[in-house]
């Protein structure tokens, strides 16, 4: 569905992102995960179109997208939210989702009818008429999600979507998720919360300084050496190993 | 729909207005009115709407008025085919100064910067080319007959303000009821959230500009067929851009009838000063300042926040 071919971008001296490559297979949710500065939203910005790489290239269903402006991969039918929610502050729910549904839909009565139907389907149409800049946090990030759902896109990219979320807003949000890969759009999301993680994700990538260090299933990476000393530190692994304390779930909650 | 009503009732109020009023002084204030109005939507499209705060509007303005001058008095034409072609070339230098910011990611001050930068490039080269008349400006031969757009009456030049401030409010009305309106509207809000929502923020910028353009250009064309007379401080000096932007900012940015408010607050405040302190030319500059002061720190949503306050 999408594929990163050796990706790489510096900024100044920092090698942000480096030879990366990865492959998110259809219809399924697949996790970006590493620890704070790794590299995964500078990802996201490389595979969305935001950030153009110094080096490799981006495939969306087969196709060159390299270096293709935002707006041009979002009519693709990839669309991409925001680690930090970026909404349009002066205008209601109704008018925020109806610009993501303007997408394929010219007719403004029809827009702001999608846009209320996205809305029911975030548990959000309470809130259709209030300003999105009155929201919490969690109504933020719901509505984050459901003006990139009014795209319709095939795949959706989420930057850390469960992020400063409390643990019952996160069990009201891992249905919605799993709702999506129903309908038959594929998940490809950055997450912290490893809960969501383990209960989502079917294939995980793990990166850490810009580099991909691990990949597989969600039970395979979390007990790979190389990862817990990315989150915990050099010699952990080892140091774990001879407790013989192997889960480190709840530990890679950054 | 109540807004398209509200719209008509406007034009159909003012459009009475010479059946009863017959002082030219008040026709000429209603005419004045009308006229600050269009300026103030033409910059509401691009900076109400769009976000995008130009303090350099008389670059459309004048090119509006020099057209009209131009190609009537250089080229013979008649003024209602010389104002399609002003309107266009409005629109096109829009297209110009918004290709070359917005290409650039030019926003905020940096926009508002070039953008007097351009006007005041407009003003020396107005200043120095022949076709323009030069230092001297143009003047257009007075003819007084509708046929050339010159009104005998003040009633002829308050309906052709009021064709024009009624198209600039339907306008902005379709802005808000328009895919292209919303797409605007959120490419104010977030440039980023709209990208990835599919909006292709540089076209709709440009379009923006365009449209805003060709209106600010329907103000200067109008100037010129009003007073007749244009030259380079007029056409592209400050004033004309602050005029514009006081009238949308005091009136409510982004809503349809903000400017208009905002020009007859601001006309009506520049006569009462002018009335009171006659020995002090420039007063009404001063309660303008005043005015927007107040305005910026209390109604930042302008008049029009008074009445959306319920939100």
């Amino acid at each position: 569905m999408l594929e990163a071919r050796h990706l790489s971008i510096r900024f100044g001296g920092l090698r942000a992102v480096q030879d990366v490559s990865l492959d998110v297979p259809q219809g399924q949710v697949s996790a970006l995960i590493g620890p704070n500065g790794a590299g995964k939203s500078t990802l996201f910005g490389l595979i969305s179109g935001f950030l153009r790489p110094d080096a490799g290239s981006v495939l969306l269903a087969g196709r060159d997208i390299t270096g293709m402006a935002p707006h041009a991969v979002c009519r693709l039918g990839m669309t991409r939210t925001f680690q930090i929610v970026q909404p349009f502050a002066g205008q209601t729910v109704r008018e925020n989702i109806a610009v993501g549904a303007h997408l394929h839909q010219a007719d403004r009565a029809r827009a702001l009818a999608d846009a209320e139907a996205v809305a029911r389907r975030l548990g959000l149409d309470g809130e259709l008429d209030k300003l999105a800049s009155s929201l919490t946090i969690a109504g933020r990030k719901r509505l984050e999600l459901a003006r990139a759902l009014a795209t319709q896109p095939r795949l959706l990219l989420l930057d850390e979507v469960l992020a400063g979320l409390n643990p019952q807003e996160v069990a009201g949000m891992l249905p919605v998720i799993r709702g999506l890969r129903e309908s038959g759009v594929t998940v490809f999301m950055i997450e912290h919360v490893m809960q969501a993680v383990m209960d989502l994700a079917e294939k995980v990538w793990v990166i850490s300084q810009g580099e991909l260090i691990a990949a597989g299933s969600p039970a395979q990476v979390t007990s790979d050496a190389r990862v817990i000393e990315a989150y915990l530190g050099h010699g952990t692994a080892q140091r774990l190993a001879l407790q013989g304390a192997a889960v480190i779930q709840g530990v890679t909650r950054a | 729909m109540r807004q398209l009503w509200l719209i008509g009732a406007f034009a159909g109020a003012v459009a009475l207005m010479p059946a009863f009023v017959t002082s030219g002084a008040a026709l000429n204030l209603a005419i004045m009115t009308l006229y600050a109005a269009l300026l103030g939507q033409a910059w509401n499209i691009l900076g109400g709407f769009g976000g995008q705060f130009s303090f350099g509007h008389a670059v459309f303005f004048g090119t509006g008025a020099y057209a009209m001058a131009v190609l009537q008095s250089g080229f013979g034409l008649n003024a209602w085919l010389a104002l399609p072609l002003a309107l266009a070339l409005g629109a096109a230098v829009g297209l110009l100064v918004g290709a070359l910011s917005f290409r650039y990611g030019l926003k905020g001050s940096y926009f508002a910067l070039v953008t007097l930068a351009f006007a005041e490039v407009f003003r020396i080269l107005a200043n120095t080319f022949q076709f323009t008349g030069a230092g001297v400006g143009i003047q257009i031969p007075l003819r007084d007959s509708a046929a050339d757009m010159q009104f005998a009456g003040k009633p002829g030049f308050l309906y052709a303000a009021l064709t024009l401030v009624t198209a600039s409010l339907l306008v902005a009305w379709w802005l808000k009821r328009s895919r292209y309106g919303a797409w605007l509207q959120a490419v104010r809000d977030n440039e980023e959230s709209a990208a990835a929502l599919g909006v292709d923020v540089f076209r709709v910028k440009l379009g923006a500009i365009a449209i805003s353009g060709a209106l600010m250009s329907a103000g200067g064309a109008f100037y010129l067929q009003y007073f007749r007379y244009i030259d380079p401080h007029i056409a592209y000096g400050p004033a004309i851009s602050v005029e514009a932007l006081l009238a949308a900012i005091v009136g409510g940015m982004g809503t349809v009838f903000g400017p208009l408010l905002g020009a007859a607050a601001l006309q009506l405040l520049g006569e009462a000063t002018r009335g009171l302190l006659e020995q002090t030319p420039g007063a009404n500059l001063i309660a303008y300042g005043v005015l927007l002061v107040v305005v910026v720190m209390f109604l930042p949503r302008g008049i029009m926040g008074l009445f959306e306050a319920k939100r």
